[in-house]
């Protein structure tokens, strides 16, 4: 093996080192240390994002006999994975102070987890595709029951872990079916196989894998467990939720359909569009009547994942492009609307998760509420924001391909997807207030909040690279 | 030959100890049973040249399975005359699902008999000379390497995983601590006193 195959896994080493060093680190010193642990992964997930600019890792091609693809699109999904995993790092030690302490182990399971994602994007076999899920899933179980204390969050790991095995095993089924029928785990294999017609065999196959899969991005119908984990996990782990691994599982969504499932483009577009659909409306309908803003932001996320979904329906590189730059814009987002969230504490510091004890927010915290407003009309996709944009790269290439019902049906959905958006908006603005949070000073929240507010409304200036980065990664799918 | 004669032996014995799981009176008894069969049956796949699958059964089976078997039957109290109690009455079900199976055999015979399925030529394939121990062995330290220590890298997150969420320090403890002992001095730990006679030692 010669030392280029290393220096394209990179990222991959970099994380696994910090992760093993930091664990000792952690299991000499303590939770003592949890503060310097924390700032060292996020230095590590620095470093490792850096050495994306390398050109063998964002331009390696095919590397160990055909199990990884170091390419633009791995390399566009990698630098959102590990930007998202680092914000949720910085957030986690307030939120964890007031519930007995960050415990060191925290950054450590984000790097695994990270390990486990940037290979899940970087698959181009099923057997990587595996192997990275499950290493980040098992670090998504234990991290959603992080406060093993807290009834709430027990159950929520419990409840992602039963549901997530059971995902697995339908992905694992399907992939064995294909396996079967193809003769190879590759990707390229299987598209070649695929090419004269599906079998029955390959189609409950490719319906098993994408069932999988689906349940990882908490599309319709395999979205049932994200409410509840969302609201039981501990916030910044909900942050890292809704973030990285939605990159991760969708970009590797992505690269199923197009590279491995490519040449039976008519057998999955259906289910995808179905996906999208049900999504978006589910998504939409469902949250009107949450009390709970966790869980809106739950059933906002399964509202968006149905968006980017129409993105892939047409299966074009547009369509490609547009769905890592909704991905993009999403996870700013999401970051920015948690990290809000995060700053909901009662006067004794307790987490605060109902949207009533919003009211009149504008007056008690009017910076914090411009924030949340940004996030709100960003999420519901009104213009000018960044928000928008994402939508309409959407629309733009599903409409492209001829997909215009598909198109018409997603922004009436989203009109109904902005009514719960704007009645936070009107909750915070024009109601009463309510009793007014307490006073934080927490300087790096108020950076990322900040950060986020500002790529939200001034998110066109950065149009020509997002969308130069997007068409590049989404050109080496193709 | 010989591989007739060992065929047999084998087969036999995993044939008769498996029916002895079933008839032994004492649960242990069942689990030593089984762990013969395990034995026989690995002798079985050594004859189909199928070494790996006969190690893994000793390994596997025998060494960690069986073994954690032995250990539960023998942790519980569990009354088997009382389980069995119900025989009579969980008859027609067990009956049921014995025909089931009885089905699916003769059908997969049958399926068998009438070609194999048209499935595709495996993509990782070796010479047929090279022993199949030595096969995987090459496949996983060359090929799949990058996953293989991935692998190791999921076992560590589980580890991690258990332990962060079962552990925890319990007040009241006295553990050992070795560095607090070698600094102990003689005269912390010795007292010289000069005990008066007729009264108790003070502690």
């Amino acid at each position: 093996m010669d030392t280029a195959v290393l220096v394209s896994v990179l990222p991959e080493i970099l994380l696994t080192v910090a992760g093993l060093v930091l664990m000792m680190v952690a299991a000499y010193a303590g939770d003592a240390a949890a503060r310097i642990v924390s700032w060292l992964s996020v230095a590590s997930l620095a470093l490792a994002g850096a050495t994306l600019a390398c050109p063998a890792v964002h331009a390696g091609g095919p590397i160990f006999d055909g199990l990884y693809s170091a390419d633009a699109f791995s390399a566009f999904a990698k630098a959102l994975i590990f930007a998202a995993a680092a914000a949720c790092i910085l957030v986690a030690p307030r939120f964890f102070d007031g519930e007995g302490g960050l415990r060191a182990e925290y950054p450590i399971l984000i790097l695994f987890a990270c390990v486990g994602m940037s290979m899940m994007v970087s698959a181009i076999d099923f057997l990587t595709l595996y192997v990275g899920l499950e290493l980040n899933s098992l670090a998504a179980y234990v991290l959603a029951s992080f406060m093993r204390k807290d009834v709430r969050s027990a159950e929520a790991g419990l409840k992602y872990f039963v549901l997530g095995a059971l995902a697995s095993g339908i992905l694992l089924y399907g992939m064995s079916l294909l396996y079967g029928f193809a003769g190879t785990t590759q990707f390229a294999g299987v598209a070649v196989a695929l090419k004269d017609g599906l079998g029955a065999g390959e189609l409950f196959g490719l319906v098993f894998i994408l069932s999988g899969l689906a349940f990882k991005i908490s599309a319709v119908p395999f979205h049932m467990w994200t409410p509840d984990v969302y609201e039981g996990a501990p916030t910044p782990v909900t942050a890292f939720f809704a973030s990285a691994p939605k990159v991760a599982a969708l970009g590797l969504t992505t690269r199923v359909a197009i590279v491995a499932l490519g040449t039976a483009g008519h057998s999955w577009q259906q289910i995808i569009i179905f996906m999208a659909l049900a999504s978006i409306l589910l998504g939409a309908v469902a949250a009107i009547n949450q009390p709970n803003i966790k869980r809106l932001l739950a059933y906002s996320s399964i509202n968006n994942i149905g968006f980017a979904l129409i993105g892939l329906a047409p299966g074009t590189a547009e369509g490609v492009a547009a769905v890592l730059s909704y991905l993009a814009i999403y996870v700013v987002m999401t970051i920015g609307s948690f990290v809000c969230v995060l700053q909901m504490r009662d006067k004794d510091g307790k987490p605060v998760e109902s949207i009533a004890s919003l009211a009149g927010l504008s007056q008690t915290r009017p910076g914090l509420a411009a924030a949340f407003a940004i996030f709100m009309f960003s999420l519901a996709g009104i213009p000018p924001l960044f928000g928008f944009w994402a939508k309409f790269l959407v629309f733009d290439a599903a409409v492209a391909e001829g997909m215009t019902g598909l198109a018409a049906i997603g922004i009436a959905s989203s009109v109904i997807g902005a009514f719960y958006y704007l009645r936070i908006v009107k909750t915070i603005y024009f109601d009463a207030p309510a009793e007014g949070f307490a006073e934080a000073r927490s300087p790096i929240d108020y950076g990322i909040m900040t950060l986020c507010a500002a790529v939200i409304v001034l998110g066109y200036l950065l149009n020509p690279l997002l969308g130069s980065a997007s068409a590049a990664a989404a050109a080496s799918l193709f | 030959m010989i591989q007739v004669l060992a065929f047999y032996l084998f087969a036999t014995i995993v044939v008769a100890s498996g029916a002895m799981v079933i008839f032994a009176r004492n649960p242990v008894h069942s689990v030593l049973w089984l762990i013969l069969a395990f034995f026989n049956a690995a002798g079985l796949m050594v004859l189909l040249s199928a070494e790996f699958v006969a190690m893994l059964l000793v390994i596997v089976y025998v060494g960690a399975v069986a073994v954690l078997f032995l250990f539960v039957v023998m942790m519980l109290d569990i009354d088997f005359a009382q389980l069995r109690a119900g025989f009579v009455s969980y008859f027609p079900l067990g009956g049921a699902i014995a025909v089931v199976l009885l089905v699916e055999l003769v059908l997969g015979v049958g399926a068998w008999k009438a070609g194999a399925i048209n499935l595709g030529q495996r993509a990782a394939r070796l010479p047929d000379a090279t022993p199949n121990i030595e096969a995987i062995g090459q496949l996983l330290y060359t090929r799949y390497i990058f996953l293989f220590e991935a692998a190791g890298l999921i076992l560590l997150v589980a580890m991690i995983g258990a332990i962060v969420l079962t552990h925890r320090a319990r007040g009241g403890t006295r553990p050992q601590n070795i560095d607090r002992q070698n600094r102990r001095r003689p005269d912390e730990a010795v007292r010289n006193i000069d005990q008066p006679v007729g009264q108790g030692v003070e502690l």
